[in-house]
C-alpha cells in the first residue's frame, strides 16, 4: 500500500488509518462529526496527496482534452481551474476531473482510485503532438478548508489570496515553498488547494507552520469521513458511489459540466441521445427526519414499487439529520416528492429536496 | 483502550456486567473505536426477551450502522434512556454512562460461554 509524505505525521496524531485508492489514508482523527464542523466553523486541513495529477503538453493537448473531456475546455485561460468528466463512448463516466489551465501545459487532477484507469484510458485516445505524463508521485496536495482559511494561509505568503477567485489558481510561495495555490475544494466552504513537490522533509514542515499559522482559529487535522460528510451536504458527487461508467453526466445532474454544443467527443453521440429521449432516472437528494439513515445501496421506493437506491447517505452533522442521493425515475425527482427508503425492511418516509443540502452564502 | 476485568464479552464486541441476576449490557471500547460517532442507538422496549446471540437493536453511527447481539437471554428491566439524547455517550463513557440495556438474566449457565477479558483482548488482537 503505498502512503503520503504525511503518513508519519498522521500516525503520531494517532489518525485511524484505512486503505482507500490504493493508499493508507487518514479517515479521521478524533471523530467525524467534530472534524465535520471544525470545517464548517473554523479551518481544517486534508492530506488528499492521494489524489493523481497528470500532465498533458504539446501542441495538440486543446485538441485532445477537447475530445477526452465533456466540458469546454476552449473557454479556460491560464491561471483558470474546470471542474469536468470524461465519458465512454456510451456516455458511463470515467471519471471526473479537475482541469488546470498552467499557460504551456494542463494538469488534470483525478480520483486516486481511478488514477491508473484514467491514465490508460487517456493514453488510449492520444494522437497528433500529445505529451501525457502521470505526475501523481511528484505532487503532495493539502487542501485547507474553511471560513478561516484564509485568514490562516495569508500569514504565510506574499500573494495576495483575497484576490484569487473561485475556480482560479495562482504559482506562488507559502511559507518559502514553491506551490500551485488553488481556490478550490470538496467542502463547500472558502478554501484553498496546495500542490507542492511530494517530499516528506517539505510537506512535514509545510503542514507544520499552518498549524501554527492556523492554532488562533482552532485548526484541525480533518480525515476522508469528514470530507465525505462535508461533500454530501453540498450534493457533490463521488465516483464509486454517485457517479460511475453505468451512469452518465446529465442523469447525474453535470448537465452544466455537459458541453453538447462544444464539437465532438467521446461519449457525445450516446449522451445527445439520452437527452433527445429524455432522461428515465435523476440523481436526487432527500432527507429524512425520523431517527434513520440512509446508506449507499438501500432501496428506494414509492407506493412499494422500487424506483432506485441510495448512492450516498450519511448522518449530517450540521443538520443533524439523516441525508442522501440516489437515481430515482424521473416521475419522482422534483423537489418536495415524497418516497421511502427501506431501512431494514421498513420503508421510512422520506423527502426530495433541491441540492445542496446546506445552504452556503 | 479501556477493558475492564470484571465485564464479560461477545466476539461481536458486547459486554455485560453481572450483578445477582440482573446484567447490564453495552458495547466495548473497541466496538465505539471502529464504529466512530454514534448518533441513533435503537433500543428494545421494556418486556422485551432477548435470545442469548440474536440481534436486539442498531447502533447507527455517522459512517456505518451495526446490530447489537444480545450476550445472554432475558427480560429488557431498563432501558438507557440518556443515550437517546446523547448518543456520543456510547463513544465516550462506553462502559459508564454509554450502557445500553439492563435485562433480567433467563438463564445464568448461558454466562459460562462469553469470554473473560485476557481472551477478548487475544480476540481483538487478532
Amino acid at each position: 500500500m503505498k502512503r503520503t509524505p504525511l503518513y508519519e505525521i498522521h500516525k503520531s496524531l494517532g489518525a485511524k488509518l484505512v486503505e482507500f485508492g490504493g493508499f493508507e489514508m487518514p479517515v479521521q482523527y478524533t471523530g467525524i462529526i467534530e472534524e465535520h464542523l471544525v470545517v464548517r466553523k473554523k479551518v481544517g486541513v486534508f492530506d488528499v496527496s492521494h489524489m493523481g495529477e497528470f500532465e498533458v503538453r504539446g501542441k495538440d493537448a486543446l485538441s485532445f482534452l477537447q475530445k477526452t473531456t465533456v466540458n469546454d475546455v476552449s473557454k479556460l485561460h491560464e491561471g483558470r481551474v474546470q471542474y469536468s468528466a470524461m465519458c465512454y463512448e456510451n456516455g458511463g463516466i470515467v471519471d471526473d476531473l479537475l482541469v488546470y489551465h498552467c499557460g504551456d501545459h494542463y494538469m488534470l487532477v483525478v480520483n486516486a482510485s481511478n488514477t491508473q484507469k484514467d491514465f490508460d484510458w487517456l493514453q488510449s485516445h492520444v494522437s497528433g503532438d500529445v505529451d501525457l505524463k502521470d505526475k501523481s508521485d511528484s505532487f503532495a496536495l493539502l487542501a485547507v478548508q474553511g471560513p478561516k482559511s484564509l485568514q490562516t494561509l495569508q500569514k504565510l505568503t506574499s500573494v495576495d489570496l483575497s484576490k484569487i477567485e473561485y475556480y482560479h489558481f495562482t504559482r506562488g510561495t507559502v511559507a518559502g515553498v514553491p506551490m500551485i495555490i488553488s481556490r478550490t475544494g470538496y467542502t463547500g466552504e472558502m478554501g484553498f488547494e496546495l500542490y507542492l513537490e511530494s517530499n516528506a522533509a517539505t510537506c512535514s514542515t509545510i503542514w507544520q507552520v499552518i498549524f501554527d499559522a492556523g492554532k488562533e482559529y482552532g485548526i484541525a487535522p480533518i480525515g476522508l469521513g469528514a470530507r465525505d460528510t462535508l461533500r454530501l451536504e453540498m450534493g457533490f458527487c463521488l465516483y464509486g458511489n454517485d457517479i460511475d461508467q453505468t451512469t452518465h453526466p446529465l442523469e447525474a445532474g453535470l448537465g452544466w459540466i455537459t458541453k453538447l454544443n462544444k464539437g465532438d467527443f467521446l461519449g457525445k453521440p450516446a449522451l445527445v441521445k439520452a437527452k433527445e429521449e429524455g432522461l428515465k432516472r435523476r440523481l436526487v437528494g432527500f432527507t429524512l427526519k425520523e431517527k434513520a439513515f440512509p446508506r449507499h445501496g438501500y432501496e428506494l421506493k414509492s407506493n412499494s414499487t422500487s424506483i432506485g437506491q441510495v448512492t450516498s447517505g450519511t448522518f449530517s452533522p450540521s443538520l443533524e439529520y439523516g441525508i442522501g442521493m440516489g437515481y430515482v425515475s424521473a416521475a419522482f425527482s422534483e423537489p418536495g416528492s415524497s418516497i421511502e427508503i427501506v431501512i431494514r425492511g421498513k420503508g421510512i418516509p422520506a423527502q426530495v429536496v433541491k441540492l445542496p443540502f446546506v445552504q452556503k452564502s | 483502550m479501556n477493558f475492564p476485568a470484571n465485564l464479560q464479552y461477545t466476539k461481536e464486541h458486547e459486554w455485560i456486567r453481572v450483578e445477582g441476576d440482573a446484567g447490564w449490557i453495552g458495547i466495548t471500547d473497541y466496538a465505539q473505536g471502529e464504529l466512530g460517532d454514534v448518533v441513533f442507538v435503537e433500543l428494545p422496549s421494556v418486556g422485551t426477551k432477548l435470545q442469548q446471540g440474536k440481534t436486539f437493536g442498531t447502533i447507527e453511527a455517522v459512517k456505518a450502522v451495526s446490530d447489537l447481539y444480545a450476550p445472554i437471554s432475558g427480560e429488557v428491566l431498563e432501558l438507557n434512556k440518556e443515550i437517546q439524547s446523547t448518543p456520543e455517550l456510547v463513544n465516550k463513557e462506553p462502559y459508564d454512562k454509554g450502557w445500553m440495556v439492563k435485562v433480567k438474566i433467563a438463564n445464568a449457565s448461558e454466562l459460562a460461554s462469553l469470554m473473560d477479558v485476557e481472551s477478548y483482548k487475544k480476540l481483538i488482537a487478532k
